[in-house]
């Protein structure tokens, strides 16, 4: 019966105002029956503050409830809802409709993941690669058994990776990425950036089994540094910055 | 690559047009790459008809100086300057040189990577590409 009140309760919520509104054309997919991807069309209503995820919310509520997304916080904080919006990378719970600047908000699938359903995608291979590059601390000692109880970092040994540790797994980086548009064996900046958050965090000792893993042919050297990467991370990650750090470390200018 | 990969593809990878000129320059990097490998096999083609002699030698010359010829010249002088100038920006970015420091991000975000020490790399491999065209469509026409 709650859980009833609940569902009349969010049905009975303020409407969103139907002052302006935009087309929403939705990619809808589905490799188990579909041949190929079609559009969807729904008219929506917005406001200023209106993100692209509220509008496709809006229009599972009251369109068609079909719609498969994947989404959860809201806050750009889970990194759940990367999709493609108006031909970019982006998180639709943090892409305004009205910075998009455009009358039609085309919404799709990011490229260079499986697609499960619509705009859901599999990022199955991306956590593989993120813990292939072994995203923990590695050394032999323990903070636990140490004198000093835990190892003291300077805020100038903070700052050469705290920005990488900033990484949702969202996968924006990797589905802007030029190389990986074209090669399935690709590591991914993703993964190259937090080989280097760890390969520059003070505390860790695993460094060379870390630039082990990545040199490789499809490895770091895959990188060309279009950028793109950095361009649309919504974090401010800067994998590219990472990734040609790191390279500094395999080509010997950093120790 | 299947469909179910929902890669991108090589249409994807040349879009230059989404993110910004240092897309742009990637994709022309690698165009021009290519095009100076095509260019170099040939070139290895041309200079081994010395082999058939004078008369072999001069036939093939006289084809480089055609309109065609002179057109297709200028684009590797073009390709070339390009490929070098940004190749230099590109191997410094390889080795951390200018692609700036970590620091804590402030919203609203922008990457120290893309800054304009890169940017003016890339617009003067372009404009020096363009002025070496130019200076070899006068050599080349101008006679």
């Amino acid at each position: 019966m709650a859980q009833l009140v609940g569902i009349a309760n969010e049905q009975a919520s303020t409407p969103l105002s139907p002052s302006k509104s935009i087309t929403l054309r939705i990619s809808r997919f589905n490799p188990g029956h579909d041949e190929s991807r079609k559009f969807m069309d729904f008219a929506v209503p917005y406001e200023n503050w209106t993100t692209v995820l509220e509008a496709i919310l809006e229009v599972k509520k009251h369109l068609d409830h079909s719609v498969a997304v994947r989404y959860s916080c809201r806050q750009a904080t889970c990194g759940s809802c990367g999709m493609m919006i108006n031909g970019r990378p982006r998180l639709a719970c943090f892409t305004k409709i009205s910075e998009l600047d455009s009358d039609v908000v085309t919404v799709e699938p990011m490229n260079n993941f499986p697609i499960i359903r619509d705009l859901a995608v599999k990022f199955e291979r991306l956590f593989e690669t993120h813990q292939k590059i072994k995203p923990y601390i590695i050394r032999e000692d323990t903070e636990l058994e140490s004198d000093e109880r835990e190892f003291l970092q300077s805020p100038k040994e903070v700052e050469q990776y705290i920005q990488f540790a900033n990484c949702i797994k969202c996968g924006l980086c990797n589905s802007a990425c030029p190389t990986m548009a074209t090669d399935s064996s690709f590591v991914g900046p993703q993964a190259l950036a937090q080989a280097y958050r760890y390969v520059a965090d003070s505390r860790d000792k695993g460094k060379d089994s870390r630039l082990k893993i990545i040199d490789d042919s499809h490895g770091i050297w895959r990188c060309h540094f279009a950028g793109s990467c950095s361009q649309v991370c919504p974090k401010g990650v800067d994998p590219a910055m990472g990734i040609q750090l790191l390279r500094g470390y395999l080509l010997g200018f950093k120790d | 690559m299947t469909r179910d990969e929902n890669k991108e593809g090589i249409r994807g990878m040349a879009n230059p047009g989404r993110y910004g000129i240092e897309r742009v320059a990637y994709w022309l990097m690698r165009l021009s790459g290519l095009g100076l490998l095509a260019y170099f096999v040939a070139h290895i083609y041309e200079t081994s008809n010395i082999l058939r002699g004078k008369v072999g030698w001069d036939e093939l010359l006289e084809m480089t100086q055609t309109m065609e010829g002179h057109i297709l010249l200028t684009i590797v002088i073009a390709m070339c300057v390009f490929h070098t100038v940004n190749g230099i920006r590109v191997m410094l970015g390889h080795g951390g040189v200018g692609v700036g420091r970590p620091a804590r991000p402030d919203y609203p975000y922008k990457s120290a990577s893309q800054n304009y020490r890169h940017k003016i790399g890339i617009y003067s491999a372009i404009l020096l590409a363009a002025v070496a065209m130019m200076y070899g469509l006068a050599v080349m026409f101008g006679e």
